[in-house]
């Protein structure tokens, strides 16, 4: 699936209103294209989860337009948009946002059974993407008892089990040590990037700089500088 | 929606200290509503059992009698008059009071005595020991067979007493559907008798006992029976006019109407304000599940069928221990007066659901609330 996975053209957004209204996107445009791993990095406050949250059907801008594998996300109703991000896009969180009362294979079934699909089937495969990520032992244990990096693969897990398109991972080394950040970040480069999918990551943790195929930097709501990483 | 809910299910009763926490608010109203309006309705039905028991159609009676305890004597020409109306086709006096009796073993006990008429004994109770006709032998009493029937020495057939100074045998011994209200034995003898051995006031007819030529006599009797200065009421009127008395006229009815009130007052406190705390920690996960694709229905799904489990859960549990404990108290209290009915059940259902409503209402209303962007910002 070559060609481009997002694209944003012109996207603004600000928060409050008068003098307290502060604007975090200015006319932001960036394209991003199944096979790479775009990074998004700048200083905090810079708006790149907001830019995040815009581009994955999340937020909504104040004007601009965002297409995702051609679909403009911002013209669909509500519901539409929660189907569209289930089928199409996969989240990590900074802080996982695991479920502690569910097991670790529970928690990754989850995005499967939101789909419908059967308890059992989406356990096994839930299982089976635990594998992958090297934690099939722990599947039946709740997240609570997994450490941070154990933590952080459960969610890529989860992002991952039904096949998106689209990966988007918000700080995801922020929560742990640098040799386990870029273990991990280094495990999805190598083993969830390939050329049907687009991983969108911000980050600014330059120790994973090297797993970027491009690194589009952000300042004060716009993005300044574009190119390969 | 089922594995949606199957999540919603696990989400709750993995949280096993939050679930406890609902179950017990929820039993807990439950069971205080049901325990308060069980014995409510044990009271009012034990009030009419007479009234039960006798089973006329048509009650006549002086206007002020509230309840059929309290009777007010009315005078023979009375009965003579009702008789003679159009649309009868007979009726019958009845005698209702109380006296002391003084048993074989010289203990005294409080009883009810009904006197029924000499012809035809209307009313009479179903006999499980003796013949009818004994009742007409010299001294011949019915001893009612409930759960007041230990009070009056376990009698049997032949068994003898005293009553104001006369000599009384028990010639059957009988069942009738519903023991009365004031847990004393009960005791059937014919209407001339009953008042040959009790001393009475000038008029001892208590009550006129009616049957109709046809329903649409009715109307027409109860207005000629006015016309004569007293009461006529079908046995459902008299029942209902028996609860009136309970409900409002005693305080009975305000003082369960207060208890079953706190009971849902301190069930919807513990329950709603446990579950809006549950739904408050899962927020973020709420938050979670709608960025990743989870539909707004779909939520206020999980958060209703939560809300529900936990509210009939707790009511099965609340249904559950106030059967036991009345059945319990039944086991060693007898005329214990508490009764479950479809009323008690339906009541505490409906109740217990207005638990669940207003729970999901605030902990549905505070997840739409979320924002998916909210979980991205931390």
């Amino acid at each position: 699936m070559p060609g481009v996975a997002i694209k944003a053209d012109g996207v603004t957004k600000s928060f409050g209103v008068g003098d307290a209204r502060t604007l975090a996107l200015r006319g932001v445009a960036l394209e991003a294209n199944f096979g790479e791993m775009v990074y998004i990095v700048g200083p905090s406050g810079s708006g790149k989860t907001t830019l995040l949250s815009v581009l994955s059907g999340i937020l909504r801008p104040d004007s601009g337009t965002v297409s995702v594998e051609g679909v403009d996300v911002w013209k669909l109703s509500a519901d539409q948009l929660a189907d569209f991000r289930l089928q199409k896009i996969g989240f990590v969180f900074q802080d996982y946002h695991l479920f502690p009362r569910l097991t670790t294979a529970e928690n990754v079934a989850i995005p499967l059974i939101l789909r419908k699909k059967d308890w059992g089937e989406s356990l096994k495969q839930a299982i089976e993407c635990l594998d992958i990520v090297g934690l099939k032992a722990r599947a039946g244990l709740p997240p609570v008892k997994l450490s941070g990096g154990e933590q952080q693969r459960v969610a890529i897990a989860r992002a991952i089990v039904s096949q998106p398109d689209i990966l988007i991972m918000d700080e995801p080394t922020a929560s742990l040590d640098g040799d386990t950040g870029h273990t991990v970040v280094g495990f999805v480069h190598r083993n969830l990037l390939n050329e049907n999918r687009c991983i969108v990551v911000v980050t600014h943790d330059n120790r994973i700089f090297e797993f970027a195929s491009r690194i589009l930097k952000m300042e004060d709501g716009r993005l300044l500088q574009k190119g390969d990483a | 929606m089922r594995g949606i809910l199957k999540l919603a299910y696990k989400l709750l009763v993995n949280d096993k200290a939050k679930f406890t926490a609902l179950l017990v608010g929820n039993t807990f109203a439950v069971f205080g509503m049901m325990f308060a309006t069980s014995m409510f309705v044990g009271v009012l039905y034990h009030s009419f059992a007479t009234v039960t028991n006798i089973g006329a159609s048509l009650w006549i009676m002086d206007p002020a009698v509230q309840t059929v305890a309290y009777t007010i004597g009315m005078p023979t020409y009375v009965l003579d008059a009702v008789r003679s109306m159009p649309g009868v086709k007979y009726a019958v006096p009845l005698y209702s009071s109380g006296a002391l009796v003084k048993l074989a073993d010289g203990t005294f006990q409080y009883v009810s005595v009904l006197g029924l008429d000499d012809t035809s004994l209307f009313g009479r109770p179903e006999l499980m020991e003796g013949n009818i006709k004994d009742i007409y032998a010299e001294n011949g009493f019915i001893v009612v067979h409930d759960a007041d029937f230990v009070k009056f020495g376990s009698p049997h057939l032949g068994t003898e007493f005293q009553l104001n100074d006369h000599r009384g045998v028990v010639v059957g011994i009988a069942k009738v559907a519903a023991s009365g209200l004031f847990g004393i034995p009960t005791l059937y003898t014919t209407y001339n008798r009953a008042i040959q051995y009790i001393p009475n006031p000038r008029y001892t007819t208590s009550y006129v006992l009616v049957e109709p030529k046809s329903a649409s006599d009715v109307q027409a009797i109860k207005q000629q029976v006015r016309a004569l200065g007293y009461l006529a009421v079908t046995k459902g009127e008299f029942m209902q006019r028996i609860k009136d008395f309970y409900v409002y006229q005693t305080g009975m009815g305000t003082n369960i109407l207060i208890m079953t009130v706190i009971s849902f007052i301190v069930g919807l406190s513990i329950s709603g304000q446990t579950f809006y705390t549950f739904i408050l920690e899962n927020l973020e996960r709420f938050g979670a599940l709608k960025a990743i694709g989870t539909r707004s229905r779909e939520l206020v799904g999980m958060v209703l069928f939560q809300a529900t489990f936990t509210s009939l859960t707790g009511y099965g549990l609340g249904v559950g221990i106030c059967t036991l404990l009345i059945w319990i108290a039944k086991w060693r209290l007898p005329d214990y007066f508490a009764m479950i009915t479809y009323f008690n059940l339906g009541l505490s259902l409906a109740m217990v659901l207005v638990i669940a409503a207003v729970s999901a209402y605030f902990g549905a209303r505070r997840v739409l609330r979320i924002e998916p962007f909210d979980i991205f910002r931390g």
